[in-house]
């Protein structure tokens, strides 16, 4: 693995909303080795709002990160966001044009410098860690424990773009998660929206479009679902309540992020990787680790537990 | 489906979401893929591949007062599928940009969360998502929405009161200043 050190940058959702995230990510970088310093006094990207105003400004709130990333003389870009990784992905792409180069900079006042490349943390642990590299660190395998890897509409998306898995049919996860021990589902909706940011302004839209993902992964039989995105986080944990009574199904499936599972599998402490933090109890999820089912025995789809 | 009355194509319209998106829209043939894997149809007045062959036909006001432009989740599904690697998503954001700064109200709620959203952003140089929450709902009026997310959130300790005050706020408060002030090349304005 390269010694090399990573300019990280946590996204505002990572000391709220997604502090466990935030914390499980630092936690199983140190484990394996990575090392992250902080962007430092870093700002917003502007998220999606950003983007639906304009495209240079929300270069221009990407370029200001990049600028402070440049105090750390580093050009690599880390984040665990995909939200945060797109703005800056996006901004580093358009700025290779002159022109939009020019006015990102007349915004900013601050002309970049370095040649930034911005990655997730996830790219970052399965190119460089690899699922056989992490198999060797394990330590409390998740054996036993079925999930459903969901990878949100941004990650890998467009491919000639991202540069990063397979832009339709994601496997990053699910390999780093099964040299875990954990058991891969084939999720056929892996890439499929959650509703996004329209959350707040249009909860109807979420509630239809993440409901058919929880709904799907429970009659898939999955555990769990495992996440790399806070705001599908969000959706699908925080509102699965909400989603229930719109829908009116009755599901209760623990959203993970993939990196307290892997912390978990590593055997990080519960205070580094937050499992408490979770709205949708994973206690019963959790409870299934270590009972190895007989091979041939076919999964029983998990039960609509009543709230 | 609603039935459009064409009027006259405006190129100029044509001219600047090809310039604005980088994207030729020209190659469009109307496959129907990015309509089909489209998640926020159910959504729309006009489907994605609508939006296309409208823009192709220079039906400015067509396009800048739909729905679609407005709620389309970027989700990149469509520029992903296109067999002409045409940036669908890019396209609707900058039709997106085009009708708010022309004036159309677009969908209502989706435009005041941005606009709260970035305000926040502008005032603390990050986001913090009890304050915006809070200016949303009052522009909005929205007040009693999602309120039942609260009792969970302040469990588990997820909605910090104070927002974070970055050093550098007065630099990205700039960066919002000059972008109102001059939008020179892409901020474009009146065209």
């Amino acid at each position: 693995m390269s010694a090399k050190t990573y300019a990280y940058y946590s996204g505002c959702s990572g000391s709220g909303t997604s502090k466990e995230y935030d914390l499980s990510t630092r936690a199983l970088c140190a484990a394996l080795g990575i090392t992250l310093a902080d962007v430092p006094d870093w700002s917003c990207c502007g998220s999606t709002p950003a983007h639906m105003v304009d495209h240079a400004l929300s270069a221009a709130l990407s370029a200001r990160n990049l600028a402070q990333s440049e105090q750390l003389g580093l050009d690599d870009f880390v984040t665990p966001c995909p939200s945060c990784l797109k703005n800056t992905h996006n901004a580093i792409e358009q700025m290779r044009d002159p022109g939009f180069r020019k006015e990102v900079d007349r915004l900013t006042m601050r002309p970049l410098a370095r040649k930034h490349r911005a990655f997730s943390v996830l790219q970052l642990i399965y190119e460089e860690v690899t699922p056989e590299g992490l198999a060797l660190k394990i330590k409390k395998p998740l054996h036993g424990l079925k999930l459903a890897a969901y990878y949100g509409c941004l990650l890998t998306r467009p491919g000639r773009s991202m540069r990063f898995d397979d832009e339709e049919n994601p496997v990053s996860m699910d390999r780093l998660l099964e040299a875990a021990g954990a058991g891969m589902l084939p999720f056929p909706l892996k890439v499929e929206c959650c509703g996004g940011s329209f959350g707040i302004p249009r909860g109807d839209v979420v509630a239809r479009l993440s409901g058919r993902i929880l709904e799907l992964a429970c009659s898939m039989g999955a555990d769990a679902l495992v996440v790399a995105c806070p705001l599908c986080q969000m959706n699908l944990d925080l509102r699965q309540k909400q989603i229930r009574s719109a829908v009116r199904l009755n599901f209760h499936l623990p959203v993970f992020y993939y990196t307290q599972l892997l912390g978990l599998a590593l055997g990080l402490p519960e205070d580094q990787i937050l499992l408490d933090k979770l709205v949708t109890d994973p206690k019963p999820a959790l409870a299934k680790i270590e009972i190895i089912r007989p091979p041939d025995v076919p999964a029983q789809p998990a039960k609509e537990v009543p709230a | 489906m609603e039935h459009v009355q064409l009027g006259r194509g405006d190129t100029d319209f044509i001219r600047a979401v090809e310039t604005e998106s980088g994207q030729k829209v020209s190659r469009c043939y109307q496959c129907g893929n990015c309509t089909a894997g489209c998640p926020m149809s159910f959504t729309y007045d006009f489907t994605v591949s609508r939006i296309m062959r409208l823009i192709q036909l220079g039906q400015k006001n067509t396009v800048l007062s739909s729905k679609a432009v407005w709620m389309c989740a970027s989700c990149e599904s469509c520029s992903t599928r296109c067999p002409n690697h045409i940036e669908v998503a890019r396209i609707l954001d900058v039709c997106r940009h085009m009708s708010r700064r022309a004036g159309f109200g677009g969908a209502r709620n989706v435009r005041l969360f941005a606009d709260a959203f970035l305000q926040s952003v502008r005032w603390h140089g990050q986001s913090h998502e009890l304050g915006l929450m809070a200016v949303y709902k009052l522009l909005s009026m929205r007040l009693f929405d999602d309120l039942t997310l609260a009792p969970d959130m302040l469990l588990k300790n997820k909605l910090p009161f104070k927002p974070h005050r970055i050093k550098g706020r007065d630099e990205v408060a700039g960066i919002f200043r000059r972008y109102a002030q001059g939008r020179g090349l892409h901020g474009g304005g009146k065209k």
